[in-house]
């Protein structure tokens, strides 16, 4: 099926027409800023029912197949999609461990009996999906996880602990990471990979509570909970080379992800705009000759980024340090956005000491919420700092 | 409208032919034996490299056709400078380009174009601009009086005693006027050396009073402003191409150390503390990289566009800072060795004071740029 210019521009104009008509009204709660932050049923419902609207109209799992949900068109459709919803401003599309990681893996590998039970679901917000890789002892170092699943009869007993479940309280389904060799010579040969469901006894998700204040992450225990033998995702053993999979959905439609928006942008326009109105001396803060030379750092590092991504295409121009800017970019831009946003915090003056609550907090205190929010991907997913090590090491050469 | 705005970034084959050939270049014609050689000489370069590279058509890129140039425009330019910045290829092509991109930028001239020839055959150029050490002051007071005889000194001349023609930054009846001279029209001992930080580097203080100037060599036109504040911006982004190639050879230094150097029993290149601070530098590097080739893609034969003039001016803040943290850390991370002149990271700490000054530092552009991209 060719797909011409023409189509491509005539769908952005019809995504994005639906877009700013639907777009909801402000709900007068704070929305979360990413999928990690849903705390509470009241921001549940509400993100559920978008998802579902979006799903609905046809700009959800654009490119999955139409028998299980989906709309069996080429990926390029949900990349215009996703860009006119960022454009747009209108909120996320939360189940993204269903969307973006476990949606992806079982469209490619799973059964057909496997896509039908499950992919519509994840499209539709019906089922939330978490997922289980990281231990309390294990943050970083995911191959050395040590919760248990014991092969009995048909079915998988589960024994262990897993932490910073995304949504654990609301999911219906997890992907998880379980040893059932924990006598291999290589730690990752022993570990294997399931679709588990989290409706059955011996399962407690217990909510976190996050520097924010608010909740969105569970330490989710397994006393002798009996998931069925079918929940194993390829074979024992393969636990690893499929967790590593799922990783890679994450960059979007073209590489499998369902699409919709997992996080709130935050660009330096937001907090410049902010910044108008506000005081130094007397004057207005944007004339202050040190506040406009920190904020020129931050936008110098800020197109920086963007045109990083441009010229890691160039080949001739990526020779010194080939994929240096891919594998730096997770550092750089979650280190960039921690420092932004408490700059943000820094130019409030003293109503930098309010947080979210107070009535008189600049913007509900998205700024305080923001910032501390933002260690979420300093630390997750690697933190920076065995961010620099991988640098140093792969890019470099650097001894270990 | 974003404040980031503008982000394009392309590079033709053209571009990248040049970059390949001029890096093969500089690695034979420069290697640190022979930087280390041409420090103490009179002229700072090696004349066979000069001649060869002149033969190689480099100093005519940026120069129209049918003044023997290849007409390709200065962005083309880029990586030559950054391909010199990396292996410390000394020799007045930084200067002699912008030379000429200022006499060409200001307008056609029986004069100008002589100087454009000359400067293609390999005749090195330079402007004498600076008066101060201020870069943000534009008060002139080497003047050319009523009758075509100047009056003045300029400092900071780079490339001073080796050019074959002097651009003059000056002032004839109330309006900005360029004076076109030839080195041989320089009054006797017009000339003193400046001691530079940078030893692969010239410089002077030239004094200009006394000197007859022809009608003809005398530039005062409409366009000269605008091709003054274009040059200003050209030769930052020069700067900052060297500046970002010298970067990533100080920083292939110091790693190659870390990997080598042991103490306590370990390589030092496995302890974090030393690791960390180079993917520092290495992203840096990166930004500098990413702002100068976005730079050169914005430029034309025209006068530079606002999005010219903040990408210029950001690869100028972004490579200053660049090159004197890799070149501080170098000097830190060799220990003793690099506390001394024999280790190279001298060559590069000194190369990044005087690189920091050319054509302002980097609060000079960060101050420019706030008013752009926050004022308007």
């Amino acid at each position: 099926m060719s797909v011409s210019e023409q189509d491509l521009q005539d769908f952005r104009q019809e995504v994005s027409a639906w877009m700013r008509d639907n777009k909801p009204a402000d709900p007068g709660f704070l929305l979360p800023q990413s999928f990690m932050e849903v705390g509470t049923e009241q921001q549940l419902d509400f993100l559920r029912e978008w998802q579902h609207k979006v799903w609905q109209a046809g700009y959800l799992g654009m490119a999955w197949p139409k028998e299980y949900g989906g709309g069996g068109l080429s990926p390029i459709f949900q990349s215009i999609a996703d860009q006119e919803m960022r454009r747009h401003g209108v909120p996320i599309c939360f189940n993204v461990i269903g969307l973006g990681w476990a949606g992806p893996l079982i469209n490619d590998i799973g059964s057909d009996e496997q896509k039908a039970r499950y992919l519509k679901g994840i499209l539709s917000a019906e089922d939330i999906w978490c997922q289980g890789f990281s231990e309390p002892d294990h943050g970083s170092d995911l191959g050395s996880a040590q919760t248990r699943a014991v092969r009995e009869a048909d079915e998988y007993v589960i024994n262990g602990t897993k932490i910073w479940t995304t949504m654990g309280n609301y999911a219906r389904y997890m992907i998880l990471l379980a040893r059932t060799n924990p006598q291999t010579e290589r730690k990752y040969d022993g570990l294997s990979f399931f679709l588990a469901p989290m409706d059955v006894p011996g399962i407690d998700a217990v909510p976190i509570r996050k520097v924010t204040g608010e909740y969105g992450f569970t330490e989710t225990f397994f006393k002798d909970a009996r998931i069925p033998a079918e929940s194993l995702m390829g074979g024992e053993g393969q636990g690893w080379k499929i967790a590593m999979k799922t990783l890679q959905y994450e960059r979007g439609a073209e590489a499998g992800a369902a699409g919709g928006l997992a996080f709130e942008r935050i660009v330096i326009d937001d907090m410049i705009e902010q910044l108008r109105d506000m005081s130094r001396d007397g004057a207005p803060l944007l004339s202050d000759p040190v506040t406009r030379d920190h904020l020129v750092r931050l936008i110098m590092e800020e197109k920086s980024i963007a045109l990083g991504d441009k010229r890691a295409a160039i080949a001739p121009l990526t020779t010194d340090y080939p994929f240096s800017l891919q594998l730096s970019s997770k550092l750089r831009i979650t280190e960039y956005a921690r420092r932004m946003r408490q700059f943000a915090i820094a130019q409030q003056g003293a109503a930098g000491s309010l947080y979210v609550g107070d009535e008189q907090a600049r913007q509900g205190g998205f700024w305080q919420r923001a910032y501390f929010n933002s260690f979420s991907a300093t630390i997750g997913g690697g933190t920076s700092q065995v961010q620099a090590n991988i640098i140093a090491e792969h890019i470099l050469g650097l001894p270990k | 409208m974003s404040v980031i705005a503008n982000t394009k970034l392309s590079f033709d084959e053209d571009q990248a032919m040049i970059m390949e050939v001029a890096r093969e270049f500089c690695r034979n014609k420069s290697t640190m034996q022979a930087v280390r050689g041409l420090l103490d000489s009179a002229s700072g370069f090696d004349s066979n490299a000069w001649r060869e590279l002149a033969d190689l058509g480099w100093l005519g890129i940026a120069l129209p056709e049918q003044l023997g140039g290849s007409g390709l425009g200065v962005a083309h330019t880029v990586a030559i400078v950054e391909a010199m910045g990396r292996s410390m290829l000394s020799g007045p092509f930084v200067t002699s380009t912008l030379a000429a991109q200022l006499v060409l930028r200001a307008g056609s001239s029986a004069v100008g174009d002589r100087l454009l020839r000359d400067v293609i055959a390999g005749v090195p150029a330079t402007v004498a601009q600076l008066e101060s050490a201020d870069w943000g002051s534009d008060s002139c007071a080497c003047l050319i009086d009523d009758n075509g005889q100047l009056q003045g000194s300029k400092r900071f001349v780079a490339d001073a005693e080796v050019a074959g023609w002097l651009v003059l930054v000056s002032r004839y009846r109330g309006a900005p006027a360029l004076a076109l001279i030839q080195a041989e029209q320089l009054p006797p001992a017009a000339i003193k050396t400046h001691t530079l930080v940078d030893e692969t580097k010239r410089a002077a203080t030239i004094d200009f009073s006394g000197l007859q100037l022809a009608p003809e060599a005398i530039i005062s036109t409409e366009g000269l402003s605008a091709a003054l504040r274009d040059y200003a911006l050209l030769g930052a982004l020069l700067s900052a191409a060297e500046a970002t190639g010298s970067a990533a050879a100080c920083l292939d230094s110091t790693v190659e150390y870390l990997k080598t150097r042991k103490q306590f029993g370990k390589l030092i290149g496995s302890y974090q503390a030393l690791k960390h601070p180079c993917v520092d530098i290495l992203n840096a590097i990166d930004a500098s990289r990413s702002f100068l080739y976005h730079a050169a893609t914005l430029l034309g034969d025209e006068p530079l566009s606002r999005d010219a003039e903040i990408a210029c001016r950001m690869a100028k803040a972004q490579a200053s800072e660049t090159l004197l943290y890799a070149s501080d850390r170098a000097v830190q991370f060799h220990g003793a060795m690099g506390f001394t002149y024999d280790c190279d990271a001298q060559l590069y700490i000194r190369r990044a004071q005087w690189s920091q000054q050319q054509f302002g530092d980097a609060a000079h552009h960060r101050k420019r740029l706030a008013a752009l991209l926050l004022d308007e």
